[in-house]
């Protein structure tokens, strides 16, 4: 271990962060939509089988669909009210998926209905990893992939290090730093589960230096003897990546196609961590989230705790948007999807609601793209070390299969640094995704 | 109920972008082309604004035709041809005649760049490409240099007004180049001069001082990586300081290979080009330093005073093979995988 190493990783880029309009605003509940949506598939895997039919009453945290297999997670009730409809909805993706519509009841109390619950002081691996499934968590960073299925150690692997990802190195997003800086107990009750279910004996929390308070406030709470350390890390993208995020912290490298398990580390996302400690001692499952609604476009911007299955529509007439608004997306601007329809609902993967006007979305506008000329820019960008251009160039010309076979095609990740610095202005990003599209459905006729 | 109005765009991530454009980049090298230009002018007088004046209009003009000939979007307004036509122009003598100047500009734009399909398609530095072609057409022309006369504001040489497919006629007494003068005759030009450029020489290449300044300035502003002009420098110093300690008295020293010549103006500005040039930071250095030896075995072995242009064109031409051979080693992967 090299002592003078600093604690970061290569390559990436310094967007501006854009936080402060949002970082100070205190988290606010949202008020309830007079219809949620949610959709059966909120996460990586199956999708979960619903277990109550149209007209039933359904209470606040009732779980009303169940995980059908490992890779996938139950779903609860956002608010007490009545299943008016069980069918298709719109959703980020543009294809129609199933759903269950709900209808809350107005002058319920929204009071939350409790389950059997889960102590981590009692409980062994196997029953935290079946209460996580049970409470519905996925990762709250975006990715979506049921938690549960990373805690299960299979055989023959162990987990060292523990990281819980407070980077939130993504412009605009605000709602990990208000969950630190807000619900740190909850983040220091979700940890004993983590490390308890994985055998980690050491945990490192990691937070990027843009958000000191949030640091402070996590040390403060901090019990003695847990084996629970900060990490502040200094600011640059895309520092939330867990690959990168580990080499930051532990210096070890993944391998290409592999898993943190692979280094012996685990990595889980700080809101995801908070809802963990939140929900297992009370049997309670996810019906909310908290999301930042910002960018320019948005009157009343905020960090607000959102019922799963608001729809979009409800969100942004709620806060107020300026005239010329011509870009929504979820999530943050580097890695976030543009929506294509505002009846998508919220679900448990949104992190973020911006909204763009025509200012921040003209750059490209104004100018041409021009050919590759060969300026390097993005080589130096790219955090996995990807020759984005001489990908770009083969996109053109639809050599996808070279792209995967003798340029790691499949090891991107999509995090933009490469589009964000090119001065020609050329959608790299987008011309990775189609061919990797390409590739898969390559693969599966051939 | 809000009524929706606007038309919400759908487009693929990043939202944002940041950085430059290429337009950006190209007028950032023209400002920092500046200085040079601006003492080349004082240097040489009206001489040298005429050779540089027409270098940049020939080549402009080069470029709007073309594309409006292949019925593309007139690509002048993105500021790279105008770094060409200034790179191009102070490259040449100061006296050279109009009309050898225009033909130099037009084969460096239709030639050098057009013809492979414009920017970002480029094999050789444009600029260079122009200037290969009037040294094999007109080698005496090129070769000959004007000193600096008082009157240089108010007369202009006769040479430059020479009629199309007229020899010119040289009428100041041309001056040897630092090179040309080691090279020929055993003259050693003082250090201060060269670097504060009262030498004789092509329009741009004599202040080096003035060369370095705008070269800060573009690796400063992030737009040039210092990787192919120092380790180019590294390269010429180490070896001409090694044949030095051999024979002082037949090789010259690494700070007159330095600052004499092309070196500096070639180095910072030419073997830049970023189309033409490697983009992996082991692939730059590879590419510096194969610059910076044949600068070496050319100016001391070859039979021409002066072997920038030509290290640099070769250099150019190895470029892609240097991109081939050297693939960043993604992350997760074990070693530098090598394209076959």
């Amino acid at each position: 271990m090299n002592i003078f190493r600093s604690k970061t990783f290569a390559h990436g880029i310094h967007p501006p962060e854009s936080k402060d309009d949002t970082s100070g605003l205190p988290i606010r509940q949202f008020p309830f939509a007079p219809s949620l949506v949610v959709p059966l598939s909120q996460h990586i895997g199956k999708p979960a089988v619903a277990v109550v039919r149209e007209g039933q009453e359904v209470t606040r945290g009732q779980c009303i669909a169940k995980h059908d297999g490992f890779v996938s997670v139950a779903m609860h009730a956002p608010a007490s009210g009545i299943v008016c409809h069980i069918g298709l909805t719109p959703s980020i993706t543009g294809k129609m998926v199933p759903g269950i519509f709900i209808e809350p009841f107005p002058a319920s109390t929204q009071e939350i209905m409790e389950g059997a619950a889960c102590d981590a002081s009692t409980a062994d691996s196997e029953e935290i990893v079946a209460a996580v499934q049970q409470a519905g968590v996925v990762g709250l960073g975006g990715a979506g992939f049921p938690t549960h299925a990373k805690l299960r150690i299979p055989e023959g692997k162990f987990v060292d290090t523990l990281v819980i990802n407070g980077a939130e190195c993504e412009p605009y997003l605000t709602t990990d730093h208000r969950v630190m800086l807000e619900h740190s107990v909850d983040v220091m009750a979700g940890i004993p589960y983590l490390m308890k279910a994985t055998g980690a004996t050491r945990t490192i929390i990691a937070v990027e230096a843009n958000k000191p308070d949030a640091a402070e406030t996590l040390r403060a709470t901090i019990p003695d003897g847990s084996g629970i350390e900060l990490e502040v890390l200094p600011v640059k993208y895309p520092q939330g990546a867990e690959k990168l995020l580990i080499t930051a912290l532990l210096d070890r490298e993944i391998p290409s196609g592999g898993l943190p398990l692979d280094v012996h580390a685990l990595c889980v996302n700080v809101a995801t961590t908070a809802e963990i400690g939140q929900l297992l001692p009370h049997g309670k499952g996810i019906q909310e989230r908290v999301i930042t609604v910002g960018g320019p476009a948005v009157k009343n911007k905020g960090n607000y705790r959102i019922q799963i299955g608001t729809p979009l529509r409800f969100v942004l007439e709620t806060v107020g948007v300026e005239d010329d608004i011509t870009r929504v997306f979820l999530g943050g601007p580097m890695m976030g999807q543009a929506v294509s329809s505002l009846d998508i609902p919220i679900t448990k993967g949104t992190t973020g609601v911006i909204a763009f006007t025509t200012r921040e979305t003209g750059f490209r506008d104004g100018h041409p793209q021009y050919p590759c000329i060969r300026c390097g820019y993005c080589v130096d960008a790219c955090p996995i070390f990807l020759n984005p251009s001489q990908l770009g160039l083969l996109a053109e010309q639809d050599h996808y299969r070279r792209m995967v076979d003798d340029f790691h095609l499949m090891d991107c990740f999509e995090c933009g640094c490469c589009t964000f610095v090119c001065p020609s202005h050329i959608p790299l990003v987008q011309q990775f995704r189609i061919a990797k599209a390409a590739v898969r459905k390559m693969k599966v006729t051939a | 109920m809000v009524r929706w109005t606007k038309t919400l765009e759908i487009r693929s991530s990043p939202h944002i972008a940041g950085g430059k454009s290429v337009n950006a980049i190209m007028f950032n090298v023209v400002l920092a082309l500046l200085p040079v230009t601006a003492f080349a002018v004082y240097a040489f007088g009206l001489a040298a604004l005429i050779t540089l004046g027409t270098a940049v209009t020939s080549c402009l003009v080069t470029e709007h035709l073309l594309c409006r000939l292949t019925g593309r979007n007139s690509s002048v307004g993105d500021w790279s041809v105008v770094v060409t036509g200034l790179l191009y122009g102070l490259t040449l003598p100061p006296g050279l005649a109009v009309w050898m100047v225009a033909v130099g500009g037009v084969m460096a734009v239709g030639l050098g760049k057009f013809l492979f399909g414009g920017l970002g398609y480029n094999p050789f530095n444009p600029a260079l490409v122009g200037r290969a072609l009037l040294q094999a057409a007109f080698p005496v022309a090129m070769t000959t240099w004007p000193t600096m006369p008082v009157d240089r504001f108010t007369q202009l040489p006769s040479s430059t007004l020479a009629w199309p497919f007229t020899k010119p006629v040289y009428d100041s007494i041309s001056g040897a180049t630092p090179l040309a003068g080691w090279k020929f005759d055993r003259v050693m030009t003082e250090p201060t001069d060269l670097l504060l450029g009262y030498v004789s020489g092509s329009t741009g290449e004599t202040c080096a001082l003035l060369i370095l300044l705008g070269g800060v300035y573009l690796v400063m502003r992030k737009i040039m990586s210092w990787r192919i002009p120092v380790t180019i420098f590294l390269t010429v110093a180490l070896c001409s300081g090694l044949l030095q300690l051999i024979d002082p008295a037949k090789y010259a020293g690494p700070l007159f290979m330095l600052f004499s010549g092309g070196l500096m103006l070639g180095a910072v500005f030419m073997a830049t080009d970023m189309v033409a040039s490697p983009m992996t930071h082991l692939g730059c250095e590879l590419y510096g330093v194969l610059i910076g030896l044949l600068v070496v075995v050319i100016r001391v072995w070859g039979g021409m005073p002066e072997g920038v242009m030509y290290a640099i064109l070769l250099g150019n031409a190895v470029s892609p093979h240097i991109d081939n051979w050297i693939q960043p080693r993604v992350y997760g992967t074990k070693k530098r995988r090598q394209t076959p």
